[in-house]
This record gives structure tokens, C-alpha cells and sequence, in this order.
């Protein structure tokens, strides 16, 4: 039928000349899909002279002139035009992977579509994963990709109180900020404090709301409880509750003179006998305020984990469970040789994915004391985690972006090497191999 | 053998007894801080302390000054429209392309997902300015679209990845069968797959409303005049000063803004077991 395609198609020939997405398609003699091509390259490199080089000058140079030059917007200018580049760079190697398709099509086969109706329909075909995928990746590229970039490249940078644009330009200064970070003293001390609180925070924090998860689910579960749903429900509400409605109350209860907690609680819990309280002072002594930042994220935190282990729990074959009485197993046994490891066989990477939440929970600890009482140095809070105290880096009288961002940049290495490797370790990217 | 029964009756009521103590406890340290705020708003007086009150006398006066004297109506408004856009988009665009990474196999499956599950946990705090920056040049500042766009991006990497893990959990063969029915794509998707993913959409649906509900941060920055704020900012200035609060407009607010999210979280948790297990468990 195609006797006029009998002639061979080199694959390399096609695939090298859709270096400039469009030739290779015009040379498989697909002349439409060819332009189509074309005409991307042509809006691309116009884009590209009339805006993107000036806006790569400007992200080298960051500016020569104050006030004319503001070098903020060169900096996100720059990184917007990489991010379009590199989106060009993806359709490059999608027409010359398309290309070297189509030749070994037509050497095989001798066939190729021309008509507009049968590329469409080609289009729709092959096309239909990236349809749908287009606008997740779309959106992400500038939600995610590019604040992402921009942290980074402000790390290098000098931009701080001192170097506000437009009056100031700002410069680049290499690994200025990291060296300071770890060798000046004043940094250091600041960093070292509160990344140890963190630490201490995510590990006690998370720990407490998957243990309490883990028990009421395990409590609640029992066959002859009364009212199970109610409790259920209740059990609920602190994840129903939008959180920062209930760390805001939690913020005036713990209120150190006028708080339900001193002057409720407090009381009632003296009268118990033998027990003398005096007023706690939650928001103004280091202590206490961490102590009533880890009750209220277990508070808090719990329901997630008390759902998820419930629905694990109903699908424990009860079998197991008879085999172990069978066996004498007590209860304890029971608990740590079947029930435990079924829960954390299923959750384990759920569970990782709380720890990350807890290390990044700003919410808490901003709404709650506002990362107080009193002050580390650096401009944090004795409560402050990275987190937190990054905000305030960026948001306070005096800011130290490039600072803020170096301290980003440092933990984002950390919380994502932690997670890859637990990741890994649990499989939880590799179970698709099994399909 | 008597002995034992005994023995074991005495377990059971011990197990019984303490189990209700646990139970019981746990429920009144749930419902005690809720049940402050509810009475602080319905309560007559604005005494400062933040406590059960026993004798308490009830009003609405409360809400007619959180209607009247301040914008809380408007950041009503501005919070269930921003919710209710995100909640749409987010949904619709994590439903096609979950199921895309669980059906198709394509160049740039793979590392494309996980490299933005990565990302994403890079804080994006320090990044703010350059939201802000963005904001200014694409004339995004104080509009809900531009804070829609920003929250429906954070949200879609972690909940597609759940939501490919509920796509890989429906049985490929009625896919096939299908398709030797002739069915293309759309058909098999929208006539096959979506009806069974209802579980999970519904999750999604209450995940992608509960979070832009919750924030505060971005609201905060990226929303600037009193008129398009959102309800989370609103209420954090009538206790933000710690020498002038306003708690009972406060507590006022926090209520009416919970009744919703509430009732939509009670109304969907049946979907909760199959859509957490499964997607949760498989990755």
C-alpha cells in the first residue's frame, strides 16, 4: 500500500536533527507535526531573546544600578526563565525520542500517519499519560520546583537587613552563609540550640501521639465495649477541630494567670490527698511551655494514628489470636508478638511521614507561645524549632534571608536523607515492581 | 478449676474497669478545652479567665458582635471560597494523575513522582519572599486564585502518590475486558475506575479541605488587606494581643467556623478505613 515509503529512514539522522524539535518530524515526512514542533522553538526562542537573556544577565550580575536594578526580582526573573528552559530542554528530548519512534515505525512497517485526523488520534493515544498528568506538573513546577530554587540560590547570596533592594543591591557571596553558620560562634551556638530542641521535640512529640494512637486503638478494638461509636467520635474530634482553632484555645487555657489549666485543673487536682500543685508557670519558663507544646501535639496528633491502626487491626485475622490462647499466650505476648508488628508492618511509612510533619510543624509553636519564653540568640525562642525560627529570620525587624535560607538548605540535606533511607529500608517505593 | 474461674472473672471485671477508666479519661481530656470554647461563646460575660464556667448565662450576643463589629462574615466567605476551590481542583488533578501513574507506563514515570515527593520536603519558609515576589509580578498579590494555586501545589505530590497506591488496588482486568470492549481511555477511566475509587476520592475531597482550613502562614502572607483575609487569620488578631484579647469573639468564631468541617469529617469517616489502609499501607 505505502509502496512510495519503501525507502529506509536513518533513525540517528532523525533523532539528531530534532536537536531542533520539529526537523526530524518535517524529515519522517510528518510535515504537521513537524511545524507544531517548530512553532514551540520559534515562541521559545523568541521568549528567549526578548526576555530570558536579559533576565540570566540579570540573574548573574544581580544588578549594577541600585534603584534602577532591583535585585530581588533579577534573582526570581532568573530562576523563572530556568524553569521555562528547562521545560523546553523537556520537549527537545520528547521530539527526539518521538522522532527515532517514528523512523523505526516507518522502517518496519512502511507506514506513517499523515493525515490530521490519524496524528490526533496518535496524539490521544500515546499522549494520554502526559494529558493528565500536564497540569500536576505544571502547577508543581512553580509551587514547589521554584521557592524551592530560590531558597537556594538565596543561600548564596548576601541578602539580608543590610541589603534590602531596591536602595541595595545584593550580591553573590558563595558558601559565605554556611561557613558562617558552622564557625561563627554567635550562629553556631543559636543553630546547635535549636536544632537539638527540634530533634527532641520531633522524636517525643511523634512518639507520643503514634503510642497514644497505637493504645486507644487497641483499647477501643475490644468486643465488649458499650458505646463504641461514641467514643469513636470523640476520638475523632481533635483531627475534625481545624488546628489552629484548637491551639489557639489551648494558648489562652495554659495562660499562666487567668488559664483554665492553673486555675481549674489545678485546683481540682489538689484536692486530691497528698498532692500540693502550685501554679505552673506555662508560658513564661522554658520547661513548662515544651512540657504543654508535647501534650497538646499528642493531643492533637493522636486521632490520625488511632484511625489508621483501628482499620489494621479489623483486618488481624482473629485466628491468629486463637492459635496464641491455644498457646497460653497472655496478653502482653499477645500485644508485642502479633498485634505490634502487624501495626507497624502495615504503617511504618505513614508513620515516617509524621515524623517529617512534627519536624516542620510551625503551627504549633508559632501560635501557641510564638516560639517564647525569653531568647537563644539569633532572634529565636527558647521553644523555637528550625521551622519557626526561620520564619522569624525572614519575617522579623531586622531579616537575614540569605541566612534563613543556608539553615533551609542544611536541614532540607538532613530530613531527606533521613527519609530516603527509611524509605528504602521499608520499601515503601519499591512494591511496584511487584505488580 | 473453680479457683481458675474465679481467677478469671476477677481478670475480666480488672480488665473491664480499667479499660472504661481509660476510656472515659481520655474522652473528658478531649472534651474539656472543646467544651470551653464552646461555652466562652456563648457565654454573657467576657471575663478574661478561660475556664469552665459553672454558672454561666446564655447569649448570643457574642456572635451579633463578631457579625457586627468586625469582618468575620467576609472571612467567612473568603475561607469557604478558597477551601471550596482547592478542594475542587486539587481533587480533580491528584484523581488524573494518580491514576495515570498507576495505569500507564511512560517515560519519566517513576523518578517524576518521587523527585517531587522529595522536593517537597524542603520547607518552603524561607522561600516566602519569593512567593510574595511571584505574587507581585504575576499580579497575584491578595488574590485567592494565586493562594488556591499555592495550596493546591503543596498538596499534590503526598496525595497522589495515596492516591496511586488506591488505583493500584483496583483489579487491572476489568480495565482489559474493557478494552477488548472497545471502550478507550476516557470510557474506562470515567465508567470503570472512578466509581470504584469513590472511597478514596472522598478522603482526598475532605484531605484537600481541611488543609488550606488550617493554615495560617500562607494566609497570613499572601493575603494582605483586612477584607480578604481568611478566618484563621481574623481570629488570631482578637487574641494576638495579650493586653486587649477578645475571647468570647473569639470562641465565637472558632465555633462557627468548626460546625462545617465538623460535620463533613463525621459525615466521611466511613470511607476513612479503606481509603487510609489502602492507600497508606502500600506506600
Amino acid at each position: 500500500m505505502n509502496n512510495h515509503q519503501s525507502k529506509k529512514k536513518d533513525v540517528r539522522k532523525a533523532g539528531l536533527l530534532s536537536l531542533i524539535p520539529g526537523f526530524g518530524q518535517i524529515y519522517n515526512g510528518q510535515i504537521l507535526k513537524g511545524l507544531l514542533f517548530l512553532l514551540i522553538t520559534a515562541i521559545f526562542l523568541i521568549e528567549l531573546v526578548t526576555v530570558g537573556v536579559p533576565a540570566f544577565q540579570g540573574f548573574f550580575t544581580l544588578g549594577t544600578v541600585p534603584i534602577r536594578d532591583h535585585s530581588l526580582f533579577l534573582l526570581v526573573k532568573g530562576t523563572l526563565q530556568l524553569i521555562i528552559t528547562f521545560v523546553f530542554l523537556m520537549v527537545v528530548l520528547l521530539s527526539i525520542s518521538d522522532a527515532r519512534q517514528v523512523a523505526k515505525q516507518q522502517n518496519l512497517f512502511g507506514s506513517v500517519n499523515y493525515s490530521v485526523s490519524s496524528m490526533l488520534k496518535n496524539v490521544w493515544e500515546r499522549g494520554f499519560p502526559y494529558l493528565l498528568t500536564f497540569p500536576a506538573y505544571f502547577i508543581m513546577l512553580f509551587v514547589i520546583v521554584f521557592p524551592v530554587l530560590v531558597t537556594l540560590f538565596m543561600a548564596f547570596t548576601n541578602y539580608d537587613f543590610y541589603h534590602i533592594p531596591p536602595t541595595k543591591l545584593i550580591d553573590w557571596v558563595g558558601l559565605k552563609n554556611f561557613t558562617n553558620m558552622f564557625f561563627l560562634s554567635s550562629y553556631r551556638a543559636t543553630f546547635v540550640t535549636v536544632l537539638g530542641w527540634t530533634i527532641i521535640w520531633t522524636i517525643l512529640a511523634t512518639t507520643g501521639q503514634i503510642a497514644l494512637g497505637i493504645i486507644t486503638a487497641v483499647v477501643t478494638n475490644q468486643k465488649f465495649i458499650v458505646g463504641k461509636r461514641i467514643f469513636r467520635i470523640i476520638f475523632l474530634l481533635p483531627w475534625a477541630i481545624p488546628a489552629f482553632v484548637t491551639i489557639m484555645s489551648f494558648s489562652n487555657m495554659f495562660n499562666d494567670s487567668i488559664g483554665a489549666i492553673n486555675q481549674q485543673v489545678l485546683t481540682l487536682v489538689n484536692y486530691l490527698p497528698f498532692v500540693h500543685i502550685s501554679d505552673i508557670p506555662w508560658k513564661t519558663d522554658p520547661f513548662w511551655t515544651k512540657t504543654a507544646l508535647l501534650m497538646i501535639q499528642t493531643w492533637l496528633g493522636f486521632p490520625y494514628v488511632f484511625v489508621m491502626v483501628t482499620g489494621v487491626l479489623q483486618s488481624i485475622p482473629d485466628d491468629l489470636y486463637e492459635a496464641a490462647n491455644i498457646d497460653g499466650a497472655n496478653f502482653l505476648q499477645k500485644f508485642t508478638k502479633i498485634t505490634l508488628p502487624m501495626i507497624l508492618f502495615a504503617t511504618a511509612p505513614v508513620f515516617i511521614t509524621q515524623y517529617t510533619f512534627n519536624f516542620n510543624n510551625f503551627s504549633i509553636i508559632y501560635l501557641f507561645n510564638s516560639g517564647g519564653p525569653g531568647d537563644v540568640g539569633g532572634g529565636a525562642g527558647s521553644t523555637d524549632i528550625l521551622i519557626s525560627w526561620i520564619y522569624k529570620l525572614t519575617t522579623g525587624t531586622s531579616p537575614q534571608y540569605a541566612i534563613a535560607s543556608a539553615i533551609t538548605i542544611v536541614i532540607s540535606i538532613i530530613v531527606i536523607s533521613i527519609s530516603l533511607i527509611t524509605f528504602k529500608k521499608t520499601h515503601a517505593f519499591n512494591h511496584e515492581e511487584m505488580m | 478449676m473453680k479457683h481458675f474461674i474465679i481467677n478469671q472473672k476477677i481478670n475480666k471485671f480488672f480488665n473491664r474497669f480499667f479499660t472504661y477508666l481509660f476510656l472515659i479519661v481520655l474522652s473528658v481530656i478531649i472534651l474539656y478545652p472543646l467544651l470551653i470554647t464552646v461555652q466562652s461563646a456563648f457565654n454573657v460575660s467576657n471575663l478574661a479567665a478561660f475556664a469552665l464556667d459553672t454558672h454561666m448565662k446564655w447569649t448570643l450576643d457574642n456572635f451579633h458582635q463578631l457579625f457586627t463589629q468586625s469582618l468575620y462574615l467576609t472571612w467567612f466567605k473568603n475561607t469557604m471560597l478558597i477551601v471550596i476551590l482547592t478542594m475542587v481542583i486539587q481533587v480533580i488533578i491528584v484523581t488524573l494523575a494518580g491514576y495515570t501513574y498507576s495505569r500507564y507506563r511512560f517515560k519519566g514515570r517513576k523518578n517524576g513522582l518521587i523527585f517531587f515527593l522529595i522536593i517537597q520536603m524542603v520547607p518552603t519558609m524561607a522561600a516566602l519572599t519569593a512567593f510574595f515576589v511571584l505574587g507581585l509580578i504575576i499580579n497575584g498579590l491578595d488574590q485567592y486564585w494565586y493562594l488556591t494555586m499555592v495550596y493546591v501545589g503543596g498538596g499534590i505530590p503526598m496525595n497522589t502518590w495515596l492516591m496511586k497506591g488506591y488505583f493500584d488496588t483496583i483489579p487491572r482486568d476489568l480495565d482489559e475486558s474493557a478494552r477488548i470492549d472497545g471502550a478507550g481511555h476516557l470510557r474506562i477511566l470515567c465508567q470503570i475506575n472512578l466509581p470504584l475509587a469513590m472511597p478514596m476520592i472522598a478522603v482526598q475531597a475532605l484531605w484537600a479541605f481541611m488543609g488550606p482550613f488550617g493554615d495560617y502562614l500562607l494566609a497570613a502572607f499572601l493575603l494582605r488587606s483586612p477584607e480578604n483575609m481568611t478566618v484563621a487569620v481574623g481570629l488570631q488578631q482578637f487574641i494576638a494581643n495579650p493586653t486587649n484579647q477578645n475571647v468570647s469573639m473569639f470562641a465565637a468564631g472558632s465555633f462557627l467556623i468548626s460546625i462545617p468541617i465538623v460535620i463533613l469529617f463525621l459525615f466521611l469517616q466511613r470511607y476513612f478505613k479503606s481509603g487510609l489502609t489502602a492507600g497508606g499501607t502500600k506506600g
